[in-house]
């Protein structure tokens, strides 16, 4: 029986004139029409902005009112007044600067770092690659939160070092997506004629890697700022990440590790509780809405 | 295409459908199916006509995005509610006991009780059909004991039997396989004795052969045929290919756009196309040495200008009219009717006799 | 299925080994000398004594040296001792904790999974409805709360607000020994701890659903005239099942992570607050023994993941 195809019979559809646009301005589109995404956005950029100029207009976080100590929230302490008598309200502010920056600046560092390595590693050699993923499945292996307890027993606290910390620990998981997604593209052909045409791997990582896994680069740096709020909390929470009296969301969670705060004072840790999670549901709303809109399938509906 | 129309010939017309007073097993009467594609409302086929008699076969062939597979799931009713509906028309179904029933009407419940049943389906893909982490047997035994009220072991026995009489050797080892073990044309092949399992009395096969090799596929149809004429079932059996078509069908209905264009018996059909479409698509299949031949001139595969028109924008008269040589205002206006170009031979376009 | 068994725990033991020479490098870079630990400050030591001191800990001795020195010694159940003034043997502060952490473990992951697996097929096969809305909505809060959030606000409300539940420990100080005491100091950290997880496994479970409900083998039994009940039940709940058991393995394996803050908030005698007790004294013998048996738990859950996923998947060659 002979194939007598119908499909093979019509011509090739000369399709009509779509707008033709890069793929990372249609995702951009996508990421715009997704009403949860730009909730979370919306929500996040008012906190962000809350975090970084309230504190020039409301109080000095550190100003103690012998006068107001433990007050619950009302005139004069909207959110109430801690233990030696500072405001709730300044300290979560000035406490989520420092949580924003601390999860900020890890996460630009190890994204940079699991690039990096993740894109070194197949232009690398087989040598190079295969240790490189040896020691990436071993970071894997451990929880998070114990490598992080190892590290910090360590360095000890301090804002300097939880940010190294949480760097030094993020970065695995990056690298071995970005290192799958240029192990395909190391096969296409323009990589194969980059690299006839004699260009060296920094070239073929900045001018090919990166361009290549832009959108593998965004999702994680944003799902990773929402990590990193999270292990810095838990860091100082357990008393090993930033030292008081500097304030963090999570130090201010570490109140509550005493009895007394937790039963008759919950507005000194509930507010820092509730600012994490909010703005940890927000990037994550934010991170969800661009992988979505940097999936390949979504060109299809 | 002639050595193709003569074999078409050579068979015996079903018996049962000889006589005008055989009750056709399914009657679909202006089938509309609507898609719901963000708030709008899209037909997605439209006053789809078609009969098939017991122990014929009706081929519904076109091309991709023609509605030919979307017309056998809305006999089926097997569409996603959330998506779509059936929008009019009624769909007439005679069934083993000699009942006949609306399936456009026919509640959840009674659709149940008919597929698997009455209505046997073969779907293309029979490796992604067949659920992987489930023995062969006991989805091949899944209808006896769920229609039937078998016990598993007599059904376990009647599955043995399927097995052998599809053509598998060593059956009972095969029942107790899982899917990953098997080849394409023995996945076919455990798919069908699934969908003949409780005798049905219509079989709808959509684009079974599409996905294997050129060998299976003959044998697949030839199975395929000969249990048809074992069973004396009707069967549906859809395709994008002409060959297949000629093949194993008795009558023939061209799809295009959700519409029905041409219907008829296979070789009034293929030798004298009465449809615009149709005709293009006899002159473009080409023949075996054709191409090789066409290639040594130089010269490309005769082609239909343009391409099917999406779901979104079909044109609101004829539905091919934009790439019709034939078109005329008239064309354009409104879909033409269905017209009886004599001796059953129906086709939709109003210069039909100019052809 | 047992070579292939004995091959994973061969896979499994090296990568612990890996991980020992890890943890003993990173632990040996603190900045400190390691002899400072074992002196007391308020004995005054001459430089010989330390000398001598140093030689018998094998401290004098090469890093790789010391190393293998620490591995046999660990080979032969010898962990070290603590640095604390007690100088309890590791192993034994380890074994003494290691109950307690297992039993809170695995009751939050056996409500987590029953409850998780159960929501994310009524979630998936109810797309789209009320119920599946506020399923995902409490899933995506249990997902974004930290375990120590969710531990004190627990604690806070279970127990200072509503009075249900003991505010702590394990059992009730200086009473003997009832199974109600305990399970009703297990149920609340237990609980917490299963909010998080079953919101990941609804997640996973809601996903892979959605995915297998529009394989061509469920329209198939669809077109057999199954109904709907069993196709779910018996169609699409085990192929759903197959990806979401490895990343049930996998969370399993790296919750100790949240049991961490639950240990801690609520006082629990596990590994949990052993290991945050012993990086705040900086008490490395303990933080390496009790890293290396988190480790070894880790490695354990991925070893039973594939197997257990080579027994549900049929194309799993295990022979």
């Amino acid at each position: 029986m002979t194939d007598l195809n119908v499909e093979t019979a019509i011509a090739p559809a000369p399709r009509r004139k779509v707008a033709r646009r890069g793929p990372i301005v249609r995702a951009l589109g996508r990421f715009g029409a997704n009403r949860y995404a730009m909730t979370g956005l919306a929500v996040f950029g008012l906190t962000l902005a809350a975090v970084v100029l309230m504190p020039f207009v409301w109080k000095d976080p550190n100003g103690i009112d012998l006068l107001a100590i433990n007050k619950p929230p009302g005139a004069g302490h909207p959110l109430g007044t801690d233990g030696i008598g500072r405001d709730v309200l300044a300290r979560l502010l000035a406490g989520g600067r420092v949580s924003l920056l601390v999860a900020g600046v890890s996460t630009l560092l190890s994204t940079a770092l699991g690039f990096f390595i993740g894109a070194l590693a197949p232009f690398g050699g087989r040598f190079a690659d295969a240790a490189i993923m040896r020691v990436v499945d071993l970071a894997m292996t451990l929880p998070p939160v114990i490598l992080l307890l190892v590290l910090a027993s360590i360095t000890g606290p301090g804002i300097v070092p939880t940010i190294a910390v949480i760097s030094l620990l993020s970065w695995p998981l990056l690298s071995r997506m970005v290192r799958s997604r240029l192990l395909e593209l190391r096969e296409r052909d323009f990589i194969i004629f980059a690299r006839g045409a004699g260009a060296g791997p920094w070239h073929l990582v900045m001018r090919h890697g990166l361009p290549n896994t832009i959108d593998i680069l965004v999702v994680y740096a944003t799902l990773q700022v929402a990590n990193a709020i999270l292990l810095e909390a838990g860091l100082s929470f357990l008393g090993l990440g930033v030292p008081p009296p500097a304030a963090s969301w999570g130090n201010m969670l570490n109140a509550a590790r005493s009895t007394v705060v937790l039963q008759s004072y919950p507005w000194q840790w509930m507010f820092a509780g509730g600012a994490i999670v909010l703005t940890v549901v927000c990037i994550n709303l934010i991170g969800d809405g661009l992988r979505d809109a940097f999936d390949p399938r979504a060109d299809l509906e | 295409m002639l050595h193709m129309t003569d074999m078409t010939e050579a068979r015996p017309a079903p018996q049962t459908a000889s006589g005008p007073s055989a009750e056709p097993t399914l009657r679909v009467r202006g089938l509309t199916t609507v898609f719901r594609i963000g708030r709008r409302e899209m037909p997605a086929i439209e006053n789809v006509d078609l009969e098939i008699a017991p122990g014929e076969t009706l081929a519904l062939v076109g091309e991709s995005g023609s509605g030919k597979s979307i017309t056998s799931l809305s006999v089926l009713r097997l569409l996603p509610g959330a998506i779509s509906r059936i929008g009019g028309g009624e769909v007439s179904f005679r069934d083993r006991e000699g009942r006949v029933r609306d399936l456009v009407s026919a509640g959840g419940e009674e659709m149940r009780r008919l597929r698997g049943n009455h209505i046997g389906t073969v779907f293309q893909e029979p490796m992604s059909c067949l659920n992987p982490v489930h023995r062969i047997g006991d989805q091949i035994a899944e209808p006896l004991i769920l229609h039937l009220g078998l016990s598993r072991r007599a059904a376990f026995e009647r599955v043995v039997e399927l097995l052998a009489a599809m053509g598998i050797p060593d059956p009972a080892r095969r029942a107790r396989q899982y899917p990953h073990e098997l080849s394409g044309g023995m996945s076919q092949r455990a798919t069908i004795a699934m969908a003949l399992a409780c005798d049905p009395v219509l079989l709808i096969a959509d684009e079974p052969t599409t996905a294997l090799d050129v060998t299976t596929q003959a044998q697949i149809l030839r199975l395929l045929q000969d249990l048809q004429k074992t069973h004396g079932m009707a069967m549906l059996f859809v395709t994008h290919n002409f060959g297949v078509v000629a093949e194993i069908a008795h009558r023939v209905a061209v799809m295009y756009a959700g519409h029905v264009v041409e219907q008829g018996r296979v070789a009034d059909v293929f030798r004298h196309p009465r449809h615009p479409y149709t005709r293009g698509l006899m002159t473009c299949v080409p023949q075996p040495g054709d191409a090789l031949a066409l290639r040594r001139a130089g010269q490309a595969l005769p082609t239909i200008q343009g391409s099917v028109p999406s779901i979104t924008d079909r044109p609101p008269g004829c539905p091919f009219a934009p790439r019709c040589a034939l078109a005329v205002d008239a064309c354009r206006a409104a879909v033409p009717a269905m017209e009886d170009t004599g001796d059953g031979h129906l086709s939709r376009c109003i210069r039909w006799s100019e052809m | 299925m047992l070579r292939y068994t004995l091959k994973r725990l061969a896979a499994g033991a090296a990568m612990l080994i890996a991980l020992s020479m890890l943890v003993f490098i990173l632990l040996r870079l603190a900045p400190g000398d390691p002899v400072d630990a074992y002196i007391d400050p308020m004995v005054k030591m001459s430089a010989a004594d330390m000398a001598r001191l140093r030689a018998e800990l094998g401290l004098d001795k090469p890093l790789p040296v010391q190393y293998l020195i620490w591995l046999r010694d660990v080979l032969h159940g010898d962990f070290g001792r603590s640095l604390q003034r007690t100088g309890e043997p590791v192993l034994a502060l380890i074994g003494s904790r290691i109950g307690p952490t297992l039993l809170l473990m695995l009751s939050g992951f056996g409500i987590a999974i029953i409850f998780g697996l159960i929501a994310g097929v009524v979630s998936a096969v109810k797309r789209g409805s009320v119920r599946d809305g506020t399923l995902l909505a409490v899933a995506a809060v249990g997902v974004s709360s930290p375990a120590f959030l969710t531990a004190l606000i627990g604690l806070y409300l279970f127990s200072v607000v509503l009075h249900w539940a003991p505010s702590g420990g394990m059992l009730t100080p200086a009473m003997p020994f009832s199974l109600h005491d305990l399970l009703s100091h297990l149920i609340l950290p237990a609980l917490i701890l299963a909010f998080y997880q079953s919101a990941l496994v609804t997640r996973y479970m809601r996903s892979s659903m959605l995915e297998v409900l529009t394989q061509d083998y469920i329209r198939t039994a669809r077109a057999k005239g199954v109904r709907e009940n069993r196709i779910v039940s018996h169609h699409a709940v085990r192929n759903a099942l197959l990806p979401v058991v490895t990343l049930i393995g996998s969370t399993l394996g790296l919750a100790v992570g949240g049991a961490i803050f639950i240990e801690s908030v609520f006082n629990w005698p596990g590994m949990g607050l052993l290991l945050v007790n012993a990086v705040e004294l900086r008490d490395y013998p303990v933080i390496m023994g009790s890293t290396l048996v988190i480790g070894a738990w880790v490695i354990v859950m991925n070893i039973a993941t594939d197997l257990v996923y080579a027994v549900i998947d049929p194309r799993v060659k295990v022979s």
